[in-house]
């Protein structure tokens, strides 16, 4: 059959368009924040550096030649590495350079993959949570529809829609951490160090950044599976005998499959917004939190670094999520 | 004892009585067809003798009993062990009926093991061995596939190839051949009977087509509003029919081997299965030539997935005459439809109107739709829409025009059988015979020459059919319009048109006089759709089974 | 191909968040009255409009409302903290009284009444302004998208997948970062949101831009010989303002939770301008001394987002009773919907 060529071909012009994708934003982002109102080079450098260094500066970001020798200069430091010179002497940057924090005297690069773990760690465990928790919920909302517990169901997580990813934090800081002692105040240890205390430490962050997006994964779960419930294939199965789990759990919950994926996918970014909000509130030493703190003291190289980092996984995210739903969906390449 | 036994079945859905009081018997082996129109609750029955009303809110009276399970009484269990297990149904759409993200096999043996707990290896081998017996061609591999895979007659079969996996007494159809072209319809009805035949199971058929149930059934039983009208042999009620009703439904059937009647005549009224006298001097194009097609070709998709939907079709369409053009799904026949009356642009090619070479639309070539409802805005009035054309013609309309605008609608509204007060009724208040009429009423307003008529009649019951095929035969004879009849129903072609091209993927494998073409078709194609078309006598049916088969054997 | 997965993709999130309505499905017969009748039968949709009704009237009134008690929202009030006790307010349950109803804030001794519907004032403004941008975008953009030729569908069709996947948090963090101080913060975050977070909505409208040009009563339209202009106008515009209508129904919750958190992390709207999101960060540090200063902007915040989900709820099920009714599952509507089907399926077979 064809289907599978097709399958590699799409597979491939997905990834050609992710790194079109990429490339448009590091566009965008680069050029926003460097043709910025002011003088770009007393910014960067930060508010306490001399005239001198600040003319430093501004030769080694080029200031003087056009934006797209700039752009291309950032570039070639991406792919191949570049050298600084610090006053003295000349530090070597080596690739996927994103450049240099004047203000804090390190390569971003170097910051970012510190701070990395810690937010990974984060999202993906609580994309594990908002998967389990929200699936499981619809599909229950689902298997018990038109009773008391489908109701129940509705209303808690259409609470849970409404309450923002920093008010549910706060709120479970304050019960679990404060009133009941139940939990220590969360504070980040290595998953290499101790896992088991990595995860008693991540288990709050990880529920306050949850339960928001399971609440729109239980709605979707249940919709979609009663949409699927109405299709004509499951009258045939009916029909045929076959029983009430089974048109549940094969039939229907399959018919969630593609639209759980896309919507993992669409609210990635958010979750993404969710995290910085949870490592700020817990205090966890993520990206989210050093961005929040760079955008503070307006630390141009690492809020670009950061940026375009967070959009490159948003963006690949994205694709993942694309040939999964083809895989999910079959009908989708062949159409 | 019966096979199946319904009892003064009564089934209400709220204030709707879709079924009331009907009863009836099926022996053991014997086939019986469910004959009504849409609305007459022949699909409800089927339902009813699996129980697939439980738990819907349908309230169901009465005593239904199926291969000795009294429907009504049995616990679930034993409903479930009744569905699929000793009576089997075939829905009508075959490709919303299977799961499509699970292989066609993996279902059979999902039925198959609900019935018997077999192993599953077991279960594929039975699955695998009953896609053999209705004639899926390598079915270990195709066992695999998933229905979107499948064309719609190999979806059909496997459907059916389900349906067998547990040899039932009982394999209740509802409509198993609507959504098919005719030639697929006949192979999928010479399965059932050949199925038939081999393993001695009885047969519900639920059918709106009185012709596929002459094909099928030894009986037959006419429903309407939920009541029985007449039940009897097939030969008996199809040849004399006791009932005014019945003669009603059998006199709307249009058929493919009746000529058209004499001077445009309504056809339907008077077609009840006599020869019209004499030959009809019109078959020879006699106008000037309005609409002319010149090597059209359309193609859709580019690079390695362009085909062309319609490739080279050139016609001419003559003042006053029809032509009708016939073929099967994918045929290319509403993409031609289109491109006559500028909706579509040409890939190659061009269209004539009148000598001069036209593009874009064109007010008077006009086009009557398949699906009256998407036709018309649901949001506008059905005045204002078939005011439209009127309001295009007069920029700046002012208040004289206004009054002349609304006169002229009332005018056509009453041309096309419906009232002036209708003009401020919106679409959802037209019943289904209704609203056909509305959108040819809208075409008329604009003053066309020419009227394509893409399945005009495909949506309605045959009773409606035969009227709007009326309508168009007068308003024709009127105006000296010229039609082009799209549809794939060869014999509502051959009630309407004094030529007829037939299509197969995207090209004219045969034009001509209409009797010609029907009478003694030159090309192997048009043959091959003639012999499908079901036939309301059931000696001729089996006459053409049996031909059907000979090609087959050969 | 890539493009029929991202679409997919989009449809089946729009899906979730709001399902599509079908063209063919919205009788038209004084489309408005009808909306109004079937979202009055909403009882939750009706206490939802009500709650949004009072707290637009407090946000309107605000600076009636403070005038009113007597204060307003900026005033430090020293003498009301006692920085002894490291600036917890005076008196018992924070500084409740006749004076300052809400008590006030620790460490400055605002009136928090005075800073909570001022709060309101912020928070559906910007919502309110973004989303209004948001719709402008969107629906220009897929409708140009929809009915352009295929270069321009392909071109603006990139953009909106460039605009969507822009994580929008981090993108406003940055953003607002970059701009000078002097700017005024509301509407800034106002033009952030709105100028980044239009590319759902315009993949909505394109869709259902598409499947209406695909209608045959726009096909009929067209051979009736009117132009473009009126056959979008009248054939087109009105089955894009169902779908618009709901979506932005669910935009509004979504910005104001945007602008809240933007707020929380100190970027967004800045003191002395309240603003709820502003109010929560402190607030932990307080919980024991001055619950009411956590918990009002949590509650306020918590109770409009839900007041607006809810309402988007009843307006989508108005516009859309079919799609609405197949999602919801209650006794006595299920009974009537499935004699619905029953009858509908009879009809067609």
């Amino acid at each position: 059959m064809s289907g599978f060529g097709g399958f590699g071909g799409f597979v491939l012009r997905r990834g050609i368009g992710t790194i079109l994708t990429l490339f448009a934003i590091s566009v965008i982002v680069y050029v926003v924040f460097y043709v910025t109102p002011g003088d770009v080079a007393q910014i960067t450098c930060g508010p306490r550096c001399s005239p001198a260094q600040v003319h430093q500066v501004a030769q080694q970001l080029r200031l003087d030649e056009p934006l797209y020798v700039r752009y291309w200069h950032f570039v070639e430091g991406l792919v191949a590495g570049q050298d600084y010179s610090t006053g003295t002497s000349v530090e070597h940057c080596p690739a996927p350079c994103l450049g240099l924090s004047y203000q804090s005297d390190q390569q971003v690069t170097r910051l970012i993959l510190t701070k990395l773990p810690v937010s990974l760690s984060l999202v993906l465990g609580a994309m594990v949570v908002w998967l389990i928790l929200g699936v499981g919920t619809g599909v229950l909302s689902a298997w018990r529809r038109g009773r008391l517990t489908e109701r129940v169901l509705t209303a808690v997580t259409l609470a849970g829609t409404a309450t923002p990813v920093f008010v549910i934090g706060l709120i479970l800081m304050i019960v679990v951490c404060g009133e009941l002692e139940l939990l220590p105040f969360p504070q980040y240890v290595n998953l290499t160090d101790d896992p088991e205390q990595w995860a008693w430490n991540l288990l709050l962050p990880w529920l306050s950044l949850a339960l928001i997006e399971a609440a729109s994964f239980a709605r979707l779960t249940r919709s979609s599976m009663l949409e699927t419930l109405a299709e004509d294939h499951i009258r045939t199965f009916r029909a045929y005998g076959v029983g009430e789990r089974s048109i549940i759990g094969r039939h229907a919950l399959r018919g969630a499959f593609a639209p759980v994926i896309a919507l993992n996918a669409n609210n990635f970014g958010s979750a993404v917004g969710g995290a910085v909000l949870t490592e700020t509130l817990f205090g966890l030493p993520g990206i989210g939190q050093e961005l929040v703190h760079a955008v503070n003291v307006v630390d141009l190289p690492v809020v670009v670094g950061m940026v375009l980092v967070i959009g490159f996984f948003v963006v690949l995210a994205n694709a993942v999520a694309d040939v999964l739903y083809a895989v999910a969906d079959r009908r989708v390449v062949l159409a | 004892m019966s096979l199946v036994e319904v009892t003064d079945l009564t089934v209400e859905f709220g204030a709707l009585r879709a079924v009331d009081g009907l009863s009836f018997r099926l022996a053991e082996g014997a086939a019986l067809g469910l004959v009504g129109e849409s609305g007459s609750g022949k699909s409800t029955v089927a339902s009813a003798l699996l129980g697939l009303h439980r738990g819907t809110g349908a309230a169901v009276g009465g005593s239904v009993r199926v291969a000795g399970t009294d429907v009504q009484a049995a616990s679930d269990e034993e409903l479930r062990r009744l569905r699929g297990g000793r009576a089997a149904m075939v829905f009508q759409d075959p490709l919303s009926s299977l799961d499509p993200y699970y292989a066609i096999g993996d279902q059979i043996a999902e039925v198959y093991r609900v019935h018997t707990r077999v192993s599953r290896r077991t279960a594929r081998a039975r699955a695998v061995q009953v896609l053999d017996r209705v004639g899926i061609p390598d079915p270990v591999r195709r066992s695999r596939s998933r229905p979107h895979e499948f064309s719609g007659g190999m979806r059909q079969r496997a459907l059916i190839a389900m349906a067998l996996a547990c040899e039932p007494d009982l394999l209740i159809a509802d409509e198993p051949t609507t959504a098919l072209d005719v030639t697929v319809q006949a192979q999928i009805l010479d399965l059932l009977h050949a199925l038939r035949e081999d393993t001695g199971m009885g047969l519900l058929l639920v059918t709106h087509d009185v012709g596929v149930a002459a094909e099928s059934v030894d009986e037959v039983l006419v429903m309407r509003h939920g009541r029985l009208v007449e039940h009897g042999p097939v030969e008996a009620v199809l040849a004399a029919p006791a009932q005014p009703y019945t003669r009603e439904l059998l006199g709307a059937v249009p058929r493919v081997e009746a000529r058209r009647a004499v001077g445009h005549g309504s056809p339907g009224q008077d077609a009840g299965g006599s020869q019209p006298d004499g030959p009809r001097p019109a078959a020879e194009p006699s106008g000037e030539v309005v609409l002319e097609a010149r090597g059209l070709r359309r193609e859709f998709g580019r690079g390695k997935r362009a085909f062309a939907a319609v490739d080279g079709v050139s016609l001419t369409v003559h003042r006053g005459e029809t032509l009708g053009v016939v073929g099967e799904s994918g045929s290319g026949k509403t993409t031609l439809g289109r491109m006559l009356v500028g909706l579509l642009e040409p890939t190659a090619g061009e269209v004539r109107y009148e000598g001069r070479v036209s593009s874009g639309v064109n007010p008077t070539v006009q086009m009557v739709f398949q699906d009256p409802v998407s036709s018309l805005n649901p949001r506008r009035s059905v005045g204002e829409s078939i005011a439209d054309p009127l309001r295009a013609r007069v920029r700046g309309v002012r208040g004289k025009d206004e009054a002349r605008i609304r006169g002229r609608v009332t005018e056509l509204l009453e041309r096309v059988g419906l009232e002036a007060a209708h003009y401020d009724r919106y679409p959802h208040e037209f019943s289904g015979g209704q609203r056909p009429r509305v959108g040819i009423a809208r075409a008329l307003a604009a003053d066309p020459r020419v009227i394509v008529c893409d399945e005009p009649v495909s949506a309605l019951d045959v009773t409606t059919q035969a009227q709007v095929v009326a309508l168009l035969g007068e308003l024709q004879r009127e105006l000296g319009l010229a039609l082009v009849f799209v549809a794939h129903d060869l014999a509502v072609v051959r009630q309407v048109s004094d030529r007829v091209a037939v299509m197969r993927r995207g090209r004219v494998v045969e034009e001509g006089p209409a009797d010609e073409v029907y009478e003694s078709p030159r090309d192997p194609y048009t043959r091959q759709l003639l012999a499908a078309v079901p036939a309301l006598d059931p000696a001729v049916a089996a006459r053409r089974r049996a031909e059907r088969r000979q090609p087959a054997l050969a | 191909m890539s493009e029929a997965v991202t679409k997919a993709a989009a449809e089946a999130v729009i899906a979730a968040q709001a399902p599509g309505t079908d063209p063919a499905s919205v009788p038209g017969a004084s489309g408005a009255r009808q909306f109004w009748r079937r979202l009055r039968a909403q009882r939750a949709a009706l206490v939802a409009a009500v709650v949004v009704a009072l707290l637009v009237l407090v946000a309107l009134a605000a600076p009636l409302l403070t005038a009113l008690e007597g204060q307003d929202p900026t005033t430090y009030h020293p003498s009301l903290i006692d920085s002894a006790r490291g600036g917890v307010p005076v008196g018992p349950l924070g500084g409740i009284g006749g004076d300052h109803w809400l008590g006030v804030e620790p460490q400055t001794g605002r009136d928090l009444f005075a800073r909570l519907v001022h709060g309101a004032r912020v928070s559906l403004g910007v919502a309110l302004a973004a989303t209004i941008i948001q719709i402008a975008i969107g629906v220009t953009l897929g409708i140009a998208a929809a009915l352009g030729s295929r270069w321009v569908d392909q071109l603006l069709s990139r953009i909106t997948d460039i605009f969507v996947a822009l994580p929008l948090m981090i993108m406003s963090l940055a953003l607002l970062a970059i701009v000078p101080a002097g700017f005024p913060r509301p509407v800034l975050v106002t033009l952030v949101i709105g100028l980044l977070s239009w590319g759902n909505i315009a993949k909505v409208v394109r869709a259902q831009t598409l499947t209406l040009k695909g209608l045959d009563h726009v096909s009929a339209a067209r051979l009736s010989g009117w132009g473009t202009w009126r056959i979008a106008r009248r054939e087109l515009l009105p089955g894009l303002a169902a779908p618009v209508i709901t979506y932005a129904a669910l935009l509004v919750p979504q910005n104001i939770t945007v602008e809240a958190a933007l707020s929380f992390l100190g970027v967004g709207v800045k003191p002395p301008t309240p603003s709820w999101g502003q109010m929560l960060t402190a607030a932990d540090v307080w919980y024991q001394a001055a619950p009411q200063y956590l918990l009002l902007p949590a509650g306020a915040l918590f109770v409009t987002v839900l007041a607006l989900t809810v309402l988007g709820d009843g307006v989508r099920t108005a516009l859309d009773p079919r799609a609405a009714s197949r999602l919801r599952v209650g006794t006595g509507r299920r009974r009537e919907h499935r004699a619905d089907t029953a009858g509908e399926k009879e009809t067609s077979s």
